[in-house]
C-alpha cells in the first residue's frame, strides 16, 4: 500500500506538471484527490491493514494527498497569473493615439493684461475703482483741470451725447470722483482700469474705444521720488527686473510737472533699434505730481496734501510684449488671436 | 516743430554734441525730439555751375546742350528743363556725385551727344516738393544770388543741415520759436545766449501820417501795432533766409512774405502785411465782426462771419479774420510798393473760435491759439522791419501806430528750497537752485532759501509753484531723483466682492470652455435694440444716441451685448472658424429717458454666444453641436457656482427661435434670456445654428452671500425611489418636478429627471418623463412605510395637478 501511495504521488504531479490550463489541471484535481479518486480507494482498504499499520498508512495518505494538493494550488497560481497577463495583453490599444479633448477657453488678452496690472499695485497696497463710461463734462474735464475751451481739450477730442455728458476719453475721472468721495482728507492709493472712447478713425494704431488703467496716490508729504519709486517696481515687475526706466517731462492739464516714463528697450538692450526708433528707449505711460487745482476742487488742501497720478495704455503694453501689429485685433475677436494669448 | 540744426548754432554752441545726442538732451530735460534727419543724404561733387551757353539738341526737341562752367572745367551737358537758359548759375551734379535715392551721376550719351552731368532741380537734391519755391518747381533751380562758381553747391543750398522735429506739447508754445528753442536748448548745454537786437533805421515821415489805428474789441485784441514801410521792392529773397524757410518745412514765395514767415519762425509772433494801396482807407479798426458780415480770403474762399469772430477792417469792411487770414483784396502782390505791417495780440480764444469755425489752421493760428509772448509782439514787427529794409529795399516809416492795453508784466512765483525738496524727495542746495534759475535765465531775488522768481512772459506756461517745480526738476534732471515708496498708514489692497465675482465667474466660464471677448460698446442704431432682454427693455426708453457719431456703425450705445458678440462670430465663420464659444461681460447703457439728459444706467451684463461643434473626438465618431441645453447647462452651473435658484420660463422675444427661448428669473423677476437666435436672423448673419445667453449679473451678484455656515454631512442614509410619469407632451418637466418635491415635502429632498421618452407604447401627445427622488431625514434612518406614504401623496398630487398617470 505504501509502494501504491508513493507511486499515485508521483503520477500525479507528474500530471500536475503536464497541466497546460486550468481545466487540464481540475481534471488532474478530481482524477486524484476526488471522492472516487485512488488515495480514496487506498484510504477506503486501510480496514485490511493491522493496528500498526493503519496510523501510519494513514498519515502517508494524507501527506500525498497534501503534497498533490499543494502542487495543484501552486500550479493554479502560475496558471492564472498566465490568463490574466494574457487577457490584459489583448486588451492593450494603441496610446499613441490623441485624447478626448478637454474644451477650455480663456481670457481676452487685454484682461489677463490688466489683471496682471492689477494684482501687482493690489500687492502695493492699491484699491481697485470702477466708474461710469457715460461721464459728465464736469468729471471728464473740468475736475482735471480742463475748464470749458481749455486747449488741450483739442489733445482728446471725444465723443459727446450731451453738452454736458460724453463717453469718458480717459479714467481719470473715477479719480476725481474716488478723492470727492474720501471727502478731502482720507489718503488714496488707487488704480482704475476700464474702457475709455476717442473721436478716432479705427486703423492700425488708432481705436475709437480702447482701455486705460490710471492710478492715484494722494496723501500727506507724498513726493515725486515716491512716484518714480513706486513706477520702477511696478515697471521691473511688469516687464523684467533687468529693464531701467527714466523720466522725461511732458504735459498733461491734470498733472504738475509732468512725465512720460520710458523703459530701456528689450530687443536691443538700449543700443538702440527699430522697435524704439534708435533711442533705446519705449515709452510705457504718462505720470506725475496732482496739480494742486485738481487736488482743491476735489476737497484736498493743496498745501498740507500732494499725490501722484499715472496712467497707461494696456493695449500698449500687450503690443510691445508681444510685437502686436494692429490694434484692432484687440476687438475683433478672431478666435485664432484670442487663443494665442490664452498661456499668457 | 522744425528745427533746423545750422540756424540754431548760429544763437547756441553745441560744442561737439552730435545731433543725436543733443536730440537726447533735449527730450530728457524739456521737450520731446521726435525725429533727427538731415534734409538731403551727404553728397558729393554737386557746385555752382555758369550756364556759358544754351542751344537746341540737335537731335530732340525738348532737350538743350548747355556749356556749363564749373570752375575748374567746362562740361557739357543735356539738360531737359524747360528754365534752364544761358547766362544762370545753376547747380551741377558731376560725373560721381550720387545724389538722393542713392541716383548716381555718370558720363552718358543722349541721342548721340555726350552729356558730363546734371542740372539739378531741388527736388532732386532732396528737397520736398512742397517746400519748393513756386518757379522751380517744374524745373531747375536757379541761384538768384552772388555765388562762387565750382563752389559746394549742397553746402550753399543748406542741404547738409539737420532738421530736429520737436514734439511739442500743449504747454510749450514758447518753443513755437527758434528763439524760444534756442534759450532752451541754452539752458540744456548751460551755453550763453542773447538774442540780437533788431535795428531798424527810419527815415523821418511818422507812420501816423499815413494810418490810423482803432481797437474796439480790447478784450480780444489788447495790442495792436501798425507799421508802414514804402517803396518795397517785391523779389526772392536771399538765399540764407529761403534755407532757412526751406528747412523748417516752409515754402519761399517772395521777400515780403518770406520775411513776415521768418519772423514768425524766429520769434514765434505772425505778423501780417497788408498792401497799403489796396487797403482802401487810412484808418484800421479792429472789432468783432458783424452777423453774415462777408469776407473773401486769401484763399478765394468767401467766408461768412459772426459776432465771435474778429476782424481787421479799414472803418468800412473786413480785411482780414484776426490772426488766421488776410483778405484776398489787401494782399501783397508783384507790384506792390507800400505795406502795412501788423504786429498784434489777439486772444487765444478769439483765434481758436475763428480758426475752428473757418477749418483754417496756419502756423500763424496755432501760435495765437496758445498765446504769444506779449512782450515779444513789438520786436517781431521792428525785426521784419530790419529786415525789409535790407532785403526788399523798404523805407520804415518813423513809429508804430498802436493802440496798447496788453499786460506785458512778468508773473512772479516764489519758491524756497526746503518746498522743492519736500515735493521732489531730493536734496538741492540753494546754489543748485540759483544756478538752475541762472540756466533758465530766469530772473530772482533770493532771501536765503527763499527764491523770488521773476518768469520771463515768454514762458507764459510757468505760473505756480509746481510750475516752477517742474521747471528746477528737469534741469536737475529725472535721473537724479532717488526712488522712493509712499510713506503713511499702509492700506490694506484688494478687489471688493464684486471684482472677486467677476473673476470667478470669468474662471468658471473658461473652465467651461468659452472664450472671452471684447466687443464696441458703441454700434449702429438697428443693432442697438436688438436681442435686448425684456426687463432692459421695459427701462429703456431708447438706446443712448451720439450728438456727432464719426459713422453710423458706432453712433449708438448697446443695450445688448449681443448682437456685436453675433457679429464677431460671423466673422469668424467667414473666415473658416465655425465652431465658436464666446462670452462677454460688459455694461450696457440704459437711459430711462426719451432725451438723455442724465447719465444712463450702466449695468453690468454677461453675454455668451455659442455655434458649431461643442464637443468632438474625431477618431471616435463623437460629435456634438451646440444645443439649447449646453447653454442652459452652462447657466445653470453658473447659479450653482453662485449657490443661486434661477428658473426658466418659455418665451417668445423677438429675433429669438419662438419654441427654444427661455426667460431666466430669479425670485420671480427676470433677469435674462436663453435661446436659440431667430433662423432669419442666422441667415442674415451667415451664421449656423446659434445659441446665446443674456444676464444680468449685476443682480446676481447682489443676491450672493458669501458667508456660508457649515452644512452637517448628512449621518442616515437616504432611500432612492424611481417613478416614471406619463404626462401631456406640452406639460414642463420643471413644473412636475415643483409639484413632487412640493409634495414630497418635508421627505424628498432632490428630484432629478433621468428620461424622458415619446413614441412607440405611448399613446400619442403625451410623454412620459422619468423621475429620481431623493428620500432623506437628516436626523434619522427611514422606514419604508414612511416613504411609501409620501409616495403615494405624490402621485395623487402630480395626477391632481398634470393629469400625470404612473407609467405601466
Ligand atoms: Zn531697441
Amino acid at each position: 500500500m505504501k509502494d501504491r501511495l508513493q507511486e499515485l504521488q508521483s503520477e500525479a504531479l507528474e500530471k500536475v506538471k503536464q497541466a497546460e490550463d486550468l481545466k487540464a489541471l481540475q481534471d488532474v484535481r478530481v482524477a486524484y484527490l476526488g471522492k472516487k479518486g485512488p488515495i480514496t480507494e487506498v484510504l477506503r482498504g486501510m480496514g485490511k491493514l493491522s493496528k500498526e499499520e493503519r496510523p501510519v498508512i494513514g498519515q502517508l495518505a494524507n501527506e500525498v494527498r497534501e503534497t498533490i494538493s499543494d502542487a495543484i494550488q501552486k500550479k493554479q497560481g502560475k496558471l492564472e497569473e498566465e490568463a490574466l497577463e494574457q487577457q490584459l495583453e489583448e486588451e492593450s490599444i494603441d496610446v499613441t493615439l490623441p485624447g478626448r479633448p478637454v474644451q477650455v477657453g480663456g481670457p481676452h488678452l487685454l484682461t489677463s493684461i490688466i489683471e496682471e496690472i492689477e494684482d501687482l499695485f493690489i500687492g502695493m497696497g492699491f484699491e481697485i475703482k470702477e466708474g461710469p463710461e457715460v461721464e459728465t463734462d464736469y468729471y471728464n474735464f473740468e475736475a482735471l483741470n480742463l475748464p470749458k475751451g481749455h486747449p488741450a481739450r483739442d489733445m482728446q477730442d471725444s465723443f459727446y451725447i450731451t453738452e454736458e455728458l460724453l463717453l469718458r476719453t480717459h479714467t481719470s475721472p473715477v479719480q476725481a470722483r474716488t478723492m470727492k468721495q474720501k471727502d478731502g482728507h482720507e489718503p488714496v492709493r488707487m488704480i482704475c482700469p476700464g474702457k475709455v472712447y476717442r473721436r478716432d478713425t479705427d486703423d492700425a494704431t488708432h481705436s475709437h474705444q480702447f482701455t486705460q488703467v490710471e492710478g492715484l496716490v494722494v496723501d500727506e508729504n507724498i513726493k515725486m521720488s515716491d512716484l518714480k519709486g513706486v513706477l520702477n517696481g511696478f515697471a521691473k515687475q511688469m516687464f523684467g527686473s533687468e529693464r531701467d526706466i527714466r523720466l522725461r517731462p511732458s504735459f498733461f492739464p491734470f498733472t504738475e510737472p509732468s512725465v512720460e516714463m520710458d523703459i530701456s528697450c528689450k530687443v536691443c538692450g538700449g543700443d538702440g533699434c527699430s522697435v524704439c526708433k534708435g533711442t533705446g528707449w519705449i515709452e510705457i505711460l504718462g505720470a506725475g505730481m496732482v496739480h494742486p487745482n485738481v487736488l482743491e476742487m476735489a476737497g484736498y488742501d493743496p498745501n498740507l496734501y500732494s499725490g501722484f497720478a499715472f496712467g497707461m495704455g494696456p493695449e500698449r503694453i500687450a503690443m510691445l510684449k508681444y510685437g502686436i501689429d494692429d490694434i484692432r485685433h484687440f476687438y475683433t475677436n478672431d478666435i485664432r488671436f484670442l487663443k494665442q494669448y490664452h498661456k499668457a | 516743430m522744425l528745427v533746423s540744426l545750422n540756424w540754431l548754432k548760429h544763437y547756441v554752441d553745441i560744442n561737439d554734441q552730435t545731433p543725436e545726442e543733443l536730440a537726447e538732451l533735449i527730450t530728457k530735460t524739456g521737450i520731446e525730439v521726435e525725429s533727427v534727419e538731415p534734409i538731403a543724404e551727404k553728397m558729393n561733387h554737386v557746385v555752382v555751375g555758369y550756364v556759358q551757353s544754351c542751344e537746341k539738341h540737335p537731335n530732340a526737341d525738348k532737350l538743350n546742350l548747355c556749356q556749363v562752367d564749373v570752375g575748374e572745367e567746362t562740361l557739357q551737358i543735356i539738360c531737359g528743363a524747360p528754365n534752364v537758359a544761358a547766362g544762370q548759375k545753376v547747380a551741377v551734379a558731376k560725373p560721381g556725385a550720387v545724389l538722393p535715392g542713392n541716383f548716381k551721376i555718370k558720363k552718358a550719351k543722349l541721342r548721340g551727344v555726350e552729356s558730363n552731368g546734371m542740372i539739378c532741380s531741388l527736388q532732386e537734391l532732396g528737397v520736398d516738393e512742397k517746400d519748393v519755391p513756386k518757379e522751380f518747381t517744374d524745373g531747375i533751380f536757379v541761384f538768384h544770388d552772388e555765388v562762387e562758381i565750382g563752389d559746394n553747391a549742397a553746402e550753399l543750398l543748406n542741404l547738409d543741415d539737420i532738421i530736429i522735429e520737436l514734439g511739442l506739447t500743449p504747454n510749450r508754445a514758447d518753443c513755437l520759436s527758434m528763439l524760444g528753442v534756442a534759450y532752451e536748448v541754452a539752458a540744456i548745454l548751460d551755453q550763453p545766449f542773447t538774442p540780437q537786437e533788431e535795428v531798424v533805421n527810419p527815415v523821418e515821415e511818422p507812420a501816423a501820417d499815413e494810418i490810423s489805428v482803432k481797437v474796439e474789441a480790447p478784450d480780444l485784441n489788447p495790442y495792436y501795432g501798425a507799421f508802414i514801410i514804402n517803396d518795397v521792392k517785391i523779389g526772392p529773397s536771399p538765399l540764407w533766409l529761403r534755407n532757412r524757410l526751406i528747412a523748417s518745412g516752409v515754402r519761399p514765395i517772395n521777400n515780403v512774405v518770406d520775411i513776415t514767415n521768418y519772423v514768425l519762425l524766429e520769434y514765434g509772433q505772425p505778423l501780417h502785411a497788408f498792401d497799403l494801396d489796396r487797403f482802401g482807407t487810412e484808418e484800421v479798426v479792429v472789432r468783432r465782426a458783424k452777423q453774415n458780415e462777408t469776407i473773401t480770403t486769401l484763399d478765394g474762399q468767401k467766408r461768412t462771419l459772426k459776432p465771435e469772430h474778429l476782424v481787421i477792417t479799414n472803418g468800412k469792411q473786413p480785411t482780414a479774420i484776426a490772426g488766421v487770414m488776410g483778405g484776398a483784396d489787401s494782399e501783397v502782390h508783384e507790384d506792390t510798393t507800400n505795406i502795412l505791417l501788423e504786429a498784434a495780440y489777439f486772444h487765444p480764444n478769439a483765434v481758436r473760435t475763428s480758426s475752428k469755425d473757418h477749418g483754417l489752421r496756419s502756423e500763424a493760428s496755432t501760435r495765437f491759439e496758445k498765446g504769444v509772448d506779449p512782450n515779444r509782439v513789438i520786436l517781431a514787427g521792428k525785426r521784419a522791419c530790419e529786415l525789409l529794409e535790407k532785403y526788399a529795399d523798404g523805407k520804415v516809416l518813423n513809429g508804430v501806430v498802436e493802440f496798447d492795453d496788453l499786460d506785458k508784466e512778468p508773473k512772479r512765483v516764489e519758491i524756497t528750497t526746503s518746498h522743492i525738496n519736500e515735493r521732489l524727495g531730493t536734496d538741492i542746495s540753494d546754489e543748485e537752485i540759483a544756478d538752475i534759475l541762472r540756466r533758465l535765465q530766469f530772473r530772482y531775488e533770493q532771501n536765503g532759501e527763499l527764491f523770488k522768481v521773476i518768469v520771463p512772459t515768454r514762458r507764459g506756461d510757468v505760473e505756480l509753484f509746481e510750475d516752477m517745480l517742474e521747471e528746477v526738476a528737469r534741469v536737475y534732471g529725472y535721473d537724479n531723483l532717488p526712488y522712493t515708496l509712499p510713506g503713511g498708514a499702509s492700506q490694506a489692497g484688494g478687489l471688493t466682492l464684486q471684482q472677486q465675482l467677476k473673476r470667478k465667474v470669468k474662471n468658471y466660464l473658461q473652465g467651461a470652455g468659452l472664450d472671452e471677448t471684447i466687443t464696441y460698446s458703441l454700434t449702429r442704431a438697428n443693432r442697438a435694440e436688438q436681442l435686448v432682454s425684456r426687463e432692459v427693455k421695459e427701462q429703456a426708453k431708447a438706446p443712448v444716441r451720439l450728438a456727432m457719431p464719426m459713422s453710423e456703425e458706432h453712433s449708438h450705445l448697446r443695450l445688448s451685448i449681443l448682437p456685436e458678440l453675433l457679429e464677431s462670430l460671423s466673422y469668424n465663420i467667414a473666415r473658416k472658424q465655425t465652431d465658436l464659444a464666446y462670452y462677454e461681460l460688459g455694461t450696457v447703457f440704459i437711459s430711462e429717458e426719451e432725451q438723455v439728459t442724465v447719465q444712463p444706467e450702466e449695468q453690468l451684463r454677461l453675454s455668451g454666444a455659442l455655434t458649431g461643434d461643442w464637443h468632438i473626438h474625431p477618431w471616435q465618431q463623437e460629435k456634438k453641436s451646440v444645443d439649447f441645453f449646453v447653454v442652459k447647462g452652462i447657466v445653470e452651473g453658473l447659479a450653482k457656482l453662485l449657490d443661486l435658484q434661477l428658473t426658466y420660463r418659455q418665451a417668445k422675444l423677438p429675433d429669438m427661435h419662438p419654441g427654444r427661448t427661455a426667460e431666466v428669473l430669479l425670485d420671480n423677476q427676470v433677469i435674462g434670456f436663453i435661446g436659440q437666435i431667430h433662423p432669419k436672423l442666422q441667415n442674415e448673419l451667415d451664421l449656423k445654428e446659434t445659441y446665446v445667453f443674456d444676464l444680468n449679473v449685476e443682480v446676481l451678484f447682489g443676491s450672493y452671500e458669501k458667508e456660508e455656515a457649515f452644512q452637517a454631512i448628512p449621518k442616515y442614509p437616504s432611500i432612492n425611489r424611481d417613478i416614471a410619469l406619463v404626462v401631456d407632451e406640452q406639460s414642463f418637466a420643471a413644473e412636475v418636478a415643483e409639484t413632487i418635491l412640493e409634495a414630497g415635502a418635508p421627505l424628498v429632498k432632490d428630484v432629478r429627471i433621468f428620461d424622458v421618452y415619446q413614441g412607440e407604447h405611448l399613446e400619442s401627445g403625451k410623454k412620459s418623463i422619468a423621475f429620481n427622488l431623493l428620500y432623506m431625514d437628516p436626523n434619522r434612518t427611514l422606514k419604508d412605510e414612511e416613504v411609501e406614504k409620501a409616495h403615494e401623496k405624490i402621485l395623487s398630487a402630480v395626477g391632481e395637478r398634470h393629469q400625470a398617470e404612473l407609467r405601466g
